[in-house]
């Protein structure tokens, strides 16, 4: 029945922490820099490549290799881990040298890329699995350092924006992939081939977008005092207050992040969505998350990162509480998908944006993938959890209790706030 | 590097990149046209009449030889499968009949993605009910007196290089319409315990000729099982290890599957076996590859599966009871169904 979280590893959400931002009042805020444009742009056309690739997949094992998809499931687990792990060494790699951001996240764009002309060779479960575990190797390789560069090119007051921006190009990206593919998949018959390249092509423009378009070199200022980028420096990180705060908030709330799949799961059968509706929950998801990730950026500067963060949260908790309610509404469906999105929009990007702040230049990619990696491995714990608290109570009282977690949880992050920061709730 | 040599070095790549794009797409579409093109060689397809019932025994399979009548429904002499092809017009993915009841699984092409259902189709390939379907259909059965019908289909993919799949089983009783969307609906009774899992999964359903007992595969935490149901009580019992897609024999003693072995390659880890209900003994079949498909019995002692071919697939007979060699007896074919 369910359908393992194959989102836990993905740094999709965050749980954010609170923000150095003292917003000057009648000050018209700075635009959002150009980097965050041209790495959202990266962003968004490697996502249209990626999801090209992973809504035609099941089709492409079943009705064109004949095979059944059901052996992935051993590769899960391993795939989870590693991601976790090449998250904290992309970061680290990325801090290095200083500049190195943009050459670390390229590398991880270019193995993505490079990994879609594998497709049209491998014809078996293991070779594609491989194939697709390096695709994720050169995500988890990217992500911190391209965070990184989106918070070294933004300035404090308009980090929360620019992290929306980006978020929100992303998603349109993931949006777009699934048209194209199928779009080409009508253009042909059985044309996996035609999507597998065309994935490519649209991966190379990224990577081409990414080296042309995005400043490196000597990116991160370097102050006179600044820390030497140690693995020890790294991981010292976490005696900061402030990030050791965000860290375990992060944490915390992570272990009472219920994943996508079990929702969309509880909605179809709480709330009796139709099968066939049940491929494009997580594209309403997604709108919403598209559509809302630039306000609440904006609303993150000027209100404070610590409290839309939370309000993530409560939207999360109002989703859960949404799906234990008896009543059954046509319009039900609508509103946890609106509030999971609005919950995506306000801890994603909000998240990083709050954690750049308690991290210094030499170390954000590193401070970020800390962040990113802990958060990670909660939610995969929670997944874990969830789904033995589902086999031994049942979906209910799994979510009952995920609920009554996230209200602890939500609780100690309440008190736990980073100290010595404007805008805490 | 100046902003316009930076813009030149990006239009000049796009250009060649949608020529590479373009070039992909015009190929994989001319090969369509080259697929409606009837191939030299292939089977002789003639358009004509297929129905479920009345007249010599017959099997009804998939065609996929290339030619006006790709993955439609074709009928061939059940004693000599390779022989001229009747094609009916109905496209199916996945099909499978018996005492004139049909089941296909198609795709039904929207605008932003496929969708999948499932239509019963009468003796004369008519349809007479649909349903939805939650994802890729790969298993059709239907019971041997034509009155229930089975499907598997996976569900997944939904998210970034997803590679986690679940399946889902569903059960219709084409008399009255009621429709089981998911076999986790009813109660399972492992190792003779009541069992409970949110990972469950089942697929691959089989009929026993009393219209109220049949076989399916369980997974649960890394394990399969044979398990058997009953309809009426709503139940699931496991029966044995490592089955997966099991077929019963016509005389309901046997069942045939896929059994993954040890030490065979990850990617090509099922050999055929025949259990025997009665003794739980398992016999192992003289086919040496790994076989992906649920088998079909021809009658009780000789089994039909598909294996990858040129054309897609191709289909092999091999004896029911572990002796002499699996040959093939078609090519371009799949999802077949013996009827009379």
């Amino acid at each position: 029945m369910y359908v393992a979280d194959s989102r836990s590893g993905a740094p999709r959400t965050a749980t954010s922490a609170a923000d150095a931002v003292r917003p000057r009042a009648g000050r018209r805020l700075p635009a959002v820099a150009p980097t965050v444009l041209a790495l959202g742009t990266v962003s968004l056309i490697t996502d249209v490549s990626s999801e090209m690739v992973t809504a035609v997949l099941p089709l492409y094992l079943v009705a064109g290799l004949g095979l059944s998809p059901l052996g992935f499931g051993l590769l899960d687990g391993i795939y989870n881990g590693v991601s976790a792990l090449v998250r904290l060494a992309g970061g680290h790699l990325a801090d290095r040298g200083g500049g190195r951001h943009k050459w670390v996240a390229g590398a991880g764009y270019a193995l993505s890329a490079a990994c879609k002309p594998l497709l049209l060779v491998a014809h078996t479960l293991t070779p594609i699995g491989l194939v697709l575990a390096l695709d994720r190797t050169g995500k988890g390789l990217r992500t911190a350092p391209r965070d990184a560069l989106i918070s070294l090119s933004s300035t404090a007051e308009n980090r929360g924006r620019a992290f929306g921006v980006h978020r929100a190009m992303d998603t349109a990206g993931a949006l777009l992939g699934p048209l194209a593919a199928f779009l080409v998949l009508r253009a042909t018959v059985d044309g996996y081939d035609a999507v597998f390249t065309v994935s490519c092509c649209v991966a190379v423009v990224g990577v081409l977008v990414l080296v042309l378009f995005v400043p490196g070199g000597a990116a991160t200022p370097r102050a006179q005092n600044a820390t030497r980028a140690t693995l020890r420096a790294a991981f010292a990180l976490l005696r900061r207050r402030d990030l050791r705060r965000i860290a375990v908030c992060a944490l915390l709330l992570g272990l009472a992040t219920v994943s996508d799949s079990f929702v969309y799961l509880l909605l179809q059968r709480r709330l009796g969505v139709p099968d066939r509706w049940f491929a494009l929950l997580p594209l309403g998801t997604a709108a919403v998350f598209l559509l809302l990730a630039v306000p609440l950026g904006r609303i993150a500067d000027r209100a404070g990162r610590w409290r839309v963060f939370l309000g993530g949260h409560l939207a999360l908790l109002l989703t859960y509480g949404l799906l234990l309610f008896p009543w059954h509404g046509t319009a039900l469906p609508y509103a946890v998908l609106l509030l999971h999105g609005a919950f995506y929009a306000a801890t994603d990007g909000v998240l990083m944006a709050a954690a750049a702040d308690s991290v210094p230049p030499e170390l954000r990619s590193s401070g970020l993938a800390l962040v990113q990696t802990g958060q990670a491995l909660a939610r995969f714990t929670c997944s874990l959890s969830f789904g033995a608290a589902w086999t031994a109570w049942g979906d209910r009282a799994a979510l009952t209790g995920s609920a009554v977690a996230l209200a602890v949880c939500g609780g100690v992050a309440l008190v736990l706030r980073p100290g010595g920061l404007r805008g805490a709730a | 590097m100046t902003l316009r040599s930076r813009i030149l070095i990006l239009v000049s790549a796009l250009v060649v990149l949608v020529g590479v794009a373009a070039a992909s797409v015009l190929h994989a579409s001319a090969r369509a046209d080259r697929r409606d093109e009837a191939r030299p060689g292939g089977p002789r397809i003639t358009a004509g009449r297929v129905t479920l019932t009345g007249g010599a025994r017959r099997v009804v399979f998939r065609n996929m030889a290339w030619g006006p009548h790709r993955d439609e429904l074709v009928s061939a002499p059940a004693a000599d499968p390779s022989g001229p092809r009747t094609a009916s017009g109905v496209k199916c993915l996945r099909f499978y009949a018996a005492s004139g009841t049909g089941v296909c699984l198609r795709a039904v092409h929207g605008p932003v993605q496929d969708t999948y259902r499932a239509v019963i189709l009468d003796a004369r390939l008519k349809e007479r009910a649909r349903y939805d379907v939650p994802g890729i259909p790969s298993r059709a059965r239907v019971s041997p007196s034509g009155r229930f019908a089975a499907w598997t289909a996976f569900v997944g993919g939904d998210s970034y290089a997803g590679i986690a799949f679940s399946t889902r089983a569903a059960i219709v009783d084409t008399r009255t319409g009621r429709l089981t969307p998911t076999l986790e609906a009813y109660r399972i009774v492992k190792d003779g315990r009541p069992y409970q899992a949110a990972d469950v999964n089942f697929w691959g359903v089989t009929f026993a000729a009393d219209d109220r007992t049949f076989y399916a595969t369980m997974a649960t935490r890394g394990s399969t099982y044979l398990v058997r149901g009953d309809l009426s009580a709503r139940t699931l019992t496991t029966v044995h290890p490592n089955v997966e897609c099991p077929s019963l024999s016509p005389d309901g003693t046997r069942i045939a599957y896929k059994k993954r072995v040890k030490g065979a390659p990850k990617d090509a880890p099922w050999h055929l076996y025949v259990l025997t209900l009665s003794t739980g003994h398992e016999t192992p079949l003289a086919e040496p590859r790994s076989v992906d498909d649920q088998l079909v019995w021809q009658d009780n002692h000789t089994l039909t599966y598909a294996l990858p071919g040129d054309y897609g697939a191709d289909l092999y007979t091999v004896p029911a009871n572990g002796t002499g060699a699996a040959h093939r007896v078609t090519t371009a074919a799949v999802s077949p169904a013996y009827v009379d």
